[in-house]
């Protein structure tokens, strides 16, 4: 016995057999091989012993009395289900046909008569090799099933979170955006934020996350987190995307990282502020002159640089009512054919030569791309915007709970913000928050920041860096001044800008006087205020909206001082 | 082919394998081969019984190495299918004969573990 193979784990084997001797003989045989052993002497009586006792092999004669080896083979198979149970044949047929029909009913191989040990041995562990193998199978596909159900299940939680975030601001809700998004996987990666400015401009991000799907989306939350929050608060493109790099850096491992475009678009202003970092060009286009200006990438995405190295310089461009700004992700572009072929950005130009109704700019991008025959192979993203009049200002702040019985009405503060600070730091949304506090002023929070905003870069732009407002009056002397406020700015080490706040009650509710000092030359007032209003023309809009938006405003000190006042009544 | 009976090499390795349940083994082998000798004679016109009759016993007796009984059983079965029907009777009788013949030596193997 010792040259048999050895047996790896005790079966229990059923042998059909009607001849006592053989199933005597072949019964002792594979005891001795160390297996448990179930007899029965016809197929029926097989059916049923199968059926009660589970055996894990079946040794089947072909030719037995009341039901046949063929049938019971058909039936065993059938009770066995996804289940392996290996069904050897103990059959001396020589017909082709006969040993056919065996395979036919379910036989897994043959044993001939007369019976030869170490054959018989070998042939059980070969088929316990593939029972065993069939049912790790059987088990790995059932984890790999509840596994993907589990990962199908988290992605559409995760969808069902993220479209929340990445759609929440007025994306869908402001009529002068345009998006189309396309996912690649279960949800698209690529994530579209759009918020207004509590001065009414609009914040619009596009981002693209490398990888797709839910890994990619996972870093849009804390991405989309500070984009809301840091918008509604006022603050500016750069410090918004300082916190977004140094939280992305922080907290994404080394090889993941977001390209992204993140654009400021003011109405009242007339233009278009840009940042991108590693995003395919996107265009401001010129509706007038069918001009387009590309908006290219001249940063390393979110997420890579030290809040050191991070360079949060913008780019500034004039915008005419009706111009747009169109943005896209990669996806786009890497759109592949047949042949691996990408779409490209040579093939996106001339969809745009071709475009005679901007307003089919996206279709005719579809239809290029389905005649390209390309497959999508990341996430496809666009977006226009359109630069509209009618975002009127809102009220953008957050709700206030309380009663406005302990509102401050008459105190006063002042600042003085040094060169240093000036460089780097917008005082604009913490000044805000604060005169927040007094409720009276909530309803007028939009107007407010507005003139705010309005009289600190006048006074920095053209007071403490001394630039020349008529630089911009065309396109060309419009990007020279914002590269020449960069510079400046950049180098400054002198110079202030003075905030004076005063809050007194009045009989009717209360008054808030605001006054902004700075270090500059001052202005000839009489003169500047003598232009007329024009509110289509690129320099000179920021005093005629003050004067707009204001109940009174006094310049002093030789255009170094300006005041502005802003009145309430008392709450019901 | 030489006309070979028994096979000693056959029974010696039963014997190794079946230890304490050789002398059954024969005593089986001898009870089921009576059995299907007279089922063969009974089943004399009726070709698909012999047929089937012919395989079991072919089965049976190769494993008990009654070579030339084995190779007669699988004759019949082989003619008791073919397109041409030969003398099907006169292989139930050399059955017959074959068996009659090798039956004292199993039982004079069976004889050697007197119980």
């Amino acid at each position: 016995m010792s040259v048999l193979a050895p047996v790896l784990e005790p079966l229990t084997i059923l042998i059909a057999e009607d001849s006592t001797a053989d199933l005597l003989l072949l019964s002792t045989i594979i005891r001795r091989q160390g297996h448990q052993v179930l007899t029965a002497t016809n197929g029926a009586e097989a059916v049923a012993v199968f059926t009660r006792e589970r055996p894990q092999l079946v040794l089947m004669d072909a030719l037995m009395p009341v039901m046949d080896g063929f049938e019971a083979a058909r039936r065993i198979k059938q009770l066995a289900g996804e289940e392996l149970v290996p069904l050897i044949f103990l059959t001396s047929l020589r017909e082709s046909e006969a040993l056919a029909q065996c395979l036919d009913a379910g036989g897994d191989d043959f044993l001939p008569k007369p019976y030869n040990q170490l054959i018989l041995a070998a042939k059980i562990n070969a088929m316990d090799r593939l029972r065993r193998l069939q049912a790790t199978v059987l088990q790995q596909r059932d984890l790999i099933a509840k596994h993907h159900d589990y990962l199908l299940h988290e992605q559409r939680v995760a969808k069902a979170v993220f479209d929340k975030v990445a759609h929440s601001g007025c994306i869908n809700a402001a009529p002068n955006i345009r998006y189309l998004q396309s996912p690649y996987a279960l949800f698209n990666g690529d994530l579209l934020l759009a918020a207004y400015t509590p001065s009414g401009d609009m914040h619009v991000l596009l981002g693209d996350f490398t990888g797709h799907g839910l890994p990619a989306a996972v870093g849009a939350m804390p991405l989309a987190e500070v984009f809301y929050g840091m918008t509604a608060k006022g603050y500016g493109l750069a410090q918004t995307l300082r916190e977004m790099n140094a939280k992305l850096k922080r907290i994404l491992p080394v090889d993941m990282f977001c390209c992204a475009t993140l654009l400021c678009l003011s109405t009242q202003r007339r233009v278009v502020e840009v940042w991108n970092g590693g995003m395919p060009e996107g265009y401001v286009h010129e509706i007038a002159t069918g001009k387009r200006t590309p908006l290219e990438s001249r940063h390393l995405p979110l997420g890579v640089l030290s809040a050191q190295a991070f360079d949060d310089r913008t780019e500034v461009w004039p915008m005419a009512l009706g111009d747009r700004v169109f943005l896209l992700s990669d996806g786009v572009l890497d759109t592949a054919d047949a042949n691996e072929q990408l779409f490209g950005a040579e093939r996106l130009q001339q969809v745009f030569a071709a475009n005679r109704e901007p307003d089919r700019l996206f279709e005719d991008i579809e239809q290029a791309l389905a005649a390209f025959r390309g497959k999508a192979r990341d996430d496809v993203s666009m977006v226009e915007i359109t630069l509209q009049v009618d975002q009127q200002l809102r009220a953008s702040g957050p709700l206030y709970a309380d009663s406005g019985q302990s509102c401050p009405l008459d105190w006063s503060v002042s600042f003085e913000f040094r060169a240093e600070t000036l460089k780097r730091y917008n005082p604009l949304p913490y000044l805000l928050q604060l005169l927040l506090e007094i409720h009276g002023l909530r309803e007028q929070s939009g107007a407010l920041y507005s003139v705010m905003a309005e009289l600190y870069s006048n006074a920095l732009e053209h007071g403490v860096l001394g630039l020349d407002s008529r630089l911009k009056r065309d396109a060309q002397g419009f990007a020279e001044y914002y590269r020449l406020r960069n510079d400046r700015l950049a180098q400054l080490n002198s110079g202030y800008i003075r905030v004076h706040v005063q809050v007194v009650p009045t009989e009717a509710g209360g008054r808030m006087t605001l006054r902004v000092e700075d270090s500059g030359p001052g202005f000839d007032v009489e003169q500047v205020l003598a232009r007329p209003l024009d509110i289509d023309r690129l320099s000179g809009r920021g005093l005629s909206l003050v004067r707009q938006l204001s109940s009174d405003v006094r310049w002093s000190d030789g255009g170094r001082s300006v005041c502005v006042e802003f009145s309430w009544e008392a709450l019901a | 082919m030489v006309d070979l009976h028994l096979d000693p090499e056959v029974l010696s390795g039963l014997q190794e394998v079946m230890e304490g349940e050789y002398p059954k083994l024969l005593d089986t082998f001898l009870d089921d081969s009576q059995k299907r000798v007279e089922a063969l004679r009974k089943a004399r016109d009726d070709a698909k019984a012999l047929g089937r009759i012919a395989h079991s016993f072919k089965g049976s007796s190769g494993n008990l190495g009654a070579v030339r009984l084995a190779q007669l059983c699988q004759r019949l079965e082989v003619e008791s299918v073919g397109p041409v029907v030969g003398d099907l009777g006169e292989l139930v009788d050399q059955i017959d004969r074959e068996f009659a013949l090798v039956k004292p030596l199993y039982e004079s193997e069976r004889q050697r573990f007197q119980m």
